[in-house]
């Protein structure tokens, strides 16, 4: 990383600010032919009383995984808007290093206390990539045991973070987000901003290796700064079976209000690709090849990130 | 060599009785043996079949595959439904010690050449560390400890070291999911038939089904086929519990997990209703299997995924459905010519104005 190529970040962007007109369109419901002409209002309560008939009487379609792509384009994407382009106004670069069709693995640095920069990516990926991809992201054990959040993140398309399943959906053709810090990244003390942890042990590159899909390292700016974490209630974390209880200056003192997050300004970048094709697939079972990728992937992001805090003009603008 | 001598235990329940009669219709077949603690039900015709009231838990079944020169058993007679076997007890007597007598009978006698068992998918248990779809390699994350899961465990225990003690017998397991069908009792119609359908509050499982039309073809072709090894046998896709319950009409009511594992305990232990802690975690986190296997290398493909087999059920099993698409989709118009026609008298409205 010597080249200190200076690439805009401000403003001018590449087409991939937002654009609501490029936004998915819902899927018309029930037979929109003599719809057509009807105003747009009634168009939408019909498409919402049309929604709701087809919760009521189960006739939608859910994947292998859980995945519901109705009720995530209806109900679950919608209200992280806002967020994404009021709140946030996250600008999203390097869209175009993602491919339009088949596998690939994003593989982001994780942050935030709350884990809404895998929400901010996977929205920019379906409100601005030109192919309207979903994110398949993969998920820790916790969330799934959690009630409520368990089968929310199963139906938005998330699924364990094991092999198996990283596997099956790069080899399905599916765009898939890993965070591999994991709990240390997402958790860490506002201190530590920026600073990778270590990626695990490095599965998600043998995932891709024998699924033979490129990996694009993501670098995501301004999702430490939401809830700065000044301390960890260890105990209380233990009592209630949390890998962390995070202390911010608004929670717990506040209560709900500690909920709402800081404004800062985001910025996520995707990477240029890092190409497994070209490599054996029985790469899977070199160690040294999968940590020495690891690395360049870890390198790459934590090269981004500071390349763009240098860009940054605070935090908050 | 194709089976001319079959024998079938469990063959006075569904799947059972309905494979010996298909069996029985098959004239390259010498002579069909169903063995079943009690005798089949009038309305389930086993033509030619044999049938020997005969307890698979005694030694008495080593006589009848020593008589007959049985060649291939197929062995059904593994009972999820605790009270159709009389108590969770005799239960698991059936099924686990069942098992071990059969296997010990094909054991000692020489002309037993092919062993067809119906398993589970529940040897994968259910949790949420499971992957989203178990291959017939994977073990489960959580080993089931009660019910019929662990029978399922166990039976394969054993199925495994009888092929090791026989390599001479081709061994076929068929791990079932949940079969359904017109006429199938299983626990999961049991479950959407009680008045309201108790869910686990924020939990909704994934649910794959097999239609025991394809459970039954499957049982056919293993025993007609001799083809050895383990094999998941299920529709494709899944459907979430939640999806299930709605689209059978069924009123769901979702109970907090501590207290369904409380009352669920109770009423379990009053005898009241059958059911597990491995069916309380499959409540929770359900199940998917791969079935690649099965299409490729057993060369089946199941005419009804998920889907078609539940909808296939809840047309023919008459599941008393409180909320009637027909009438949800015509609500629907009423509230949109409604919304209409309020927006017609208001534009007329302020037109005149």
């Amino acid at each position: 990383m010597g080249d200190a190529r200076v690439i805009p970040l401000h403003g001018d962007g590449n087409g991939d600010r937002a654009d609501p007109s490029r936004r998915p369109r819902p899927v018309p419901a029930s037979d929109p032919g003599p719809e057509a002409d009807r105003p747009d209002w009634e168009r939408r309560i019909a498409g919402g009383l049309a929604f709701l008939r087809r919760r009521i009487t189960g006739d939608y379609e859910v994947d292998e995984f859980g995945f519901d792509r109705d009720l995530t384009l209806h109900v679950l994407a919608p209200p992280f808007r806002p967020l994404y382009e009021k709140w946030f106004r996250v600008e999203a670069s390097g869209l175009h290093n993602v491919p339009s069709t088949g596998g690939a693995l994003v593989v982001a640095n994780h942050s935030g206390t709350l884990p809404l920069d895998a929400v901010m990516t996977a929205l920019a990926l379906l409100d601005h990539h030109p192919a309207h991809r979903h994110l398949r992201m993969l998920g820790a054990d916790l969330v799934f045991r959690t009630p409520g959040l368990g089968p929310l993140a199963r139906k938005s398309g998330q699924t364990l973070a094991c092999n198996p399943d990283a596997e099956r959906l790069l080899t399905m053709g599916e765009l898939v987000g890993v965070w591999p810090e994991g709990f240390k990244g997402i958790g860490k003390p506002y201190g530590d901003r920026y600073k990778l942890q270590r990626f695990g042990r490095g599965g998600f590159v043998g995932a891709a290796l024998r699924a033979r899909v490129p990996i694009i390292p993501c670098s995501i700016i301004g999702a430490e700064e939401i809830y700065p974490m000044i301390g960890n209630a260890r105990t209380l974390a233990r009592v209630l079976g949390l890998p962390y209880f995070p202390i911010t200056p608004t929670w717990p003192l506040l209560g709900p209000l500690g909920a709402i997050p800081l404004p800062s300004k985001w910025y996520i970048e995707f990477g240029e690709p890092i190409e497994t094709g070209s490599l054996d697939p029985d790469g899977a079972e070199d160690p040294m090849l999968v940590f020495n990728l690891t690395d360049q992937v870890r390198e790459t992001i934590q090269q981004t990130l500071y390349r763009l805090l240098l860009q940054r003009r605070s935090v908050f603008r | 060599m194709p089976p001319s001598v079959v024998l079938v235990t469990g063959v006075s329940r569904h799947l059972g009785g309905r494979l010996a009669a298909l069996l029985a219709d098959d004239p390259s077949i010498e002579r069909i043996i169903g063995v079943d603690t009690v005798p089949p039900p009038r309305e389930l015709p086993l033509g030619r079949t044999e049938f020997v009231r005969a307890d698979i838990r005694n030694p008495l079944i080593a006589k009848v595959i020593a008589t007959a020169a049985v060649d291939t058993v197929v062995h059904l007679n593994i009972t999820a439904v605790p009270r159709a076997a009389g108590g969770r007890a005799s239960m698991k007597e059936m099924n686990v010690i069942g098992t071990m007598q059969l296997l010990a009978a094909c054991q000692k006698s020489a002309s037993v050449r092919q062993l067809v068992v119906k398993s589970s998918t529940a040897v994968y248990g259910s949790s949420s560390r499971d992957p989203a779809l178990f291959t017939e390699e994977m073990e489960p994350r959580s080993l089931p400890r009660s019910g019929y899961a662990k029978d399922s465990v166990e039976v394969e225990g054993y199925v495994r070291g009888f092929a090791r003690r026989r390599p001479d017998v081709s061994v076929a397991v068929l791990r079932f999911t949940d079969v359904i069908g017109p006429g199938a009792d299983s626990l999961l119609l049991r479950y959407l038939r009680l008045p309201v359908v108790p869910t686990v509050l924020g939990f909704d499982p994934r649910v794959q089904l097999l239609h025991a039309d394809d459970a039954l073809e499957v049982l056919r072709l293993a025993t007609k086929s001799g083809r050895p090894g383990t094999v998941n046998v299920g529709g494709a896709g899944v459907l979430l519990l939640s999806q299930m319950v709605r689209r059978a009409g069924r009123v769901p009511v979702p109970v907090p997990a501590p207290i369904v594992h409380l009352a669920g305990g109770a009423v379990r232990r009053a005898g009241l209703l059958d059911f597990s802690r491995e069916q309380l975690s499959f409540l929770e986190f359900g199940r998917a299997v791969d079935t690649t296997r099965l299409r490729t290398e057993f060369g089946y493909t199941p005419r009804y995924d998920t889907v078609a087999a539940f909808d296939d059920v809840v047309r023919h099993r008459g599941l008393a459905m409180r909320v009637q698409p027909a009438a949800v989709r015509r609500a629907e118009g009423a509230i949109l010519d409604a919304v209409r026609a309020a927006a017609a008298a208001g534009s007329a409205g302020s037109h005149r104005g």
